[in-house]
């Protein structure tokens, strides 16, 4: 199956001469949930605008959906929606007008059940008749989500979607990605929270002073740059780390109930085996034990930290 | 072509404006009322017939005029700059639509407006003076034509403007002038005849005369030469929009 956007050798230079973007290639798979992470200035939003039109390309090209995003413009954009980053202040418009006018902006006829739909699935309904003036930062933002989906994108780009958003919002609009994608839909999200990409994200990319250093699928980057850890509940505790595990980069607890190691699932040798052989030899007994996987955010802080 | 896009942004821009009735339409009514009452009523009354139309039914074409690209400018400036200005313009441009559909949406709901206001104004003049209409098809093709005109003139400039002064200060430099020495209160034939001639350079009194001669049959210059300068100076202006949008000029970056 062709990718449902495809970015090749693209480019963008700002008139002030700020390279925001530098050759990047990126292939995003129809219905996954992808999520691009990077620090501030890293180029995410300069490559949302430009595959949505606000942002002209120095050079390369876009291909939405097979469709080139400059010579195709009206196909490609019909498939596309954005919830930006900025909260642009609406004004006096209700959220009802507002939604169905994004519905017909993008050349959909009117369908108030569509509307509708999007608006409950928001918890926006007790609030179609408010105007957006009206309503708190978080409701602003779940209405420009619902501006987005009136138009039924085949490919949603959410900017940062929770920047300022409570748990509980995080919470819903997490649940309507995940039914979003359940209906067919390819959703691209850029956030600084990794924990967002770590729940939400089928593959996550990472971008960094405007070039994409990784792209990999969540699980298999968690696996395969994850750092681990095994904590072991000792039966008796001990009063320090006996001399026989020296060699081990091992930390005993403070009641010194339990011992903690800590390996590089990377590395070829993880020491486990020898760990716990030497454990046996200095008859030491364990009760229960558990590993630890370390988060997307330590392996997204590591490889930012890298350098170029 | 994407006509729901054109249909959303002209049904959003005219739902904008009857809730901000009392400012777009009443405002327009009461200054050109007011200026009846100094010019028709009080001044007027001691000026003498001008081509054997009174004073007070021969200001009221130009009053029209007058109006109508005041509010044109400011109305379709308003327009565009406010959502350049609040950041929503973000899902025009993201739109699988090109200029030309969101020129038409917004010109076109900004000149319907424009031409609802100058229609309120014949009405109300009517309460002041008797009015001889000698052809209402040619003053609605004037009426159209400048309407659509200077709405464009109003998107080119709040695309231009990038803050509040300068979107005020072009109306009140450039258009003001320009519409009080076109003609607006006195005949052309009434100045000195170097002055005739500089008012020549002044694309508002071909405007103001095309209109005044659909009112009364005269008029300063010939009325197929004031369509010309109006269709000219419309087009002229459509392709300056048309330049901005393919160019991205201040929309793009
Ligand atoms: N309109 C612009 N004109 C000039 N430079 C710009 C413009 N927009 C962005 N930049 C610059 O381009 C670079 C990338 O910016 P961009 O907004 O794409 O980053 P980002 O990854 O979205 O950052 P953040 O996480 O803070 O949103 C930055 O150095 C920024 O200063
Ligand atoms: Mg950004």
């Amino acid at each position: 199956m062709s990718s449902i956007l495809s970015v090749r050798q693209l480019g963008k230079t700002y008139a002030g001469g700020v390279v925001a973007l530098k050759d990047v290639d990126l292939e995003i798979e129809r219905g996954e949930i992808f999520g691009l992470l990077g620090p501030n200035g890293a180029g995410k939003t300069t490559l949302i605008n430009i595959v949505c039109g606000m942002v002209n390309p120095t050079y390369g090209t876009a291909l939405v959906d097979g469709h080139d995003i400059v010579r195709d413009f009206r196909k490609t954009r019909s498939i596309i929606g954005l919830v930006p980053q900025e909260l642009p202040v609406e004004t006096f418009e209700t959220v009802w007008k507002t939604a169905s006018f994004s519905r017909g902006l993008f050349g959909k006829p009117p369908n108030p059940e569509h509307v509708e739909k999007v608006l409950r699935s928001l918890s926006l309904w007790d609030k179609r008749d408010a105007r957006i003036i009206e309503l708190s930062g978080g409701m602003k933002r779940r209405v420009l989500i619902a501006k987005a989906l009136s138009h039924e994108p085949e490919l949603l780009f959410l900017d940062e979607p929770t920047a300022g958003v409570d748990v509980e919002l995080r919470q819903d609009m997490w649940n309507v990605v995940r039914e979003l994608r359940e209906s067919g839909v390819t959703v691209i999200l850029t956030t600084h929270y990794i924990e967002e990409a770590e729940e939400m994200a089928d593959r996550v990319g990472v971008i960094n002073h405007g070039e994409i250093i990784l792209v990999q699928d969540k699980n298999t980057l968690m696996r395969e740059l994850g750092k681990k850890e095994l904590t072991l509940h000792l039966s008796e505790p001990l009063p320090g780390v006996p001399p026989g595990l020296d060699g081990y980069r091992v930390v005993l607890s403070d009641d010194g109930s339990e011992l903690t190691y800590h390996y590089d699932t990377k590395e070829e040798h993880t020491g486990i085996t020898a760990l716990l052989a030497s454990l046996q030899a200095e008859g030491i007994r364990f009760n229960d034990l558990n590993t630890s996987q370390s988060s997307l955010e330590e392996i997204f802080v590591d490889l930012v930290k890298r350098p170029a | 072509m994407n006509f729901q896009a054109i249909k959303s942004i002209y049904k959003y821009e005219m739902a904008r404006m009857f809730r901000t009735a009392v400012q777009s339409i009443v405002a327009p009514v009461l200054s050109t009322s007011l200026y009846f009452v100094i010019f028709g009523a009080a001044i007027g009354s001691r000026i003498t017939e001008i081509d054997g139309v009174s004073y007070g039914a021969f200001i009221v074409p130009g009053l029209i005029m007058l109006s109508i690209m005041t509010e044109s400018i400011s109305n379709s400036s308003f327009a565009i700059y406010f959502p350049r200005f609040t950041g929503t313009i973000f899902e025009v441009l993201s739109a699988p639509v090109s200029w030309v559909e969101v020129m038409i949406g917004y010109v076109g709901a900004a000149a319907t407006k424009s031409v609802l206001i100058g229609s309120i104004i014949f009405i109300t003049a009517n309460f002041f003076v008797d009015i001889d209409l000698a052809y209402p098809l040619v003053a609605l093709l004037f009426l159209v034509l400048t309407s659509i005109a200077f709405c464009l003139f109003g998107f080119i400039l709040g695309i231009w403007a990038d803050g509040w002064e300068k979107l005020t200060i072009v109306p009140i430099l450039v258009i003001m002038p320009l519409t009080f020495l076109g003609g607006t209160f006195y005949s052309i034939s009434m100045l000195p005849e170097t002055w005739q001639t500089i008012s020549l350079f002044n694309p508002v009194v071909y405007l103001i005369s095309g209109m005044r001669w659909s009112f009364y049959e005269n008029a300063d210059v010939s009325v197929a030469l004031s369509l010309g300068m109006t269709i000219s100076f419309l087009l002229a202006c459509l392709f300056v929009v048309r330049w901005i949008f393919t160019t991205g000029y201040r929309l793009r970056t």
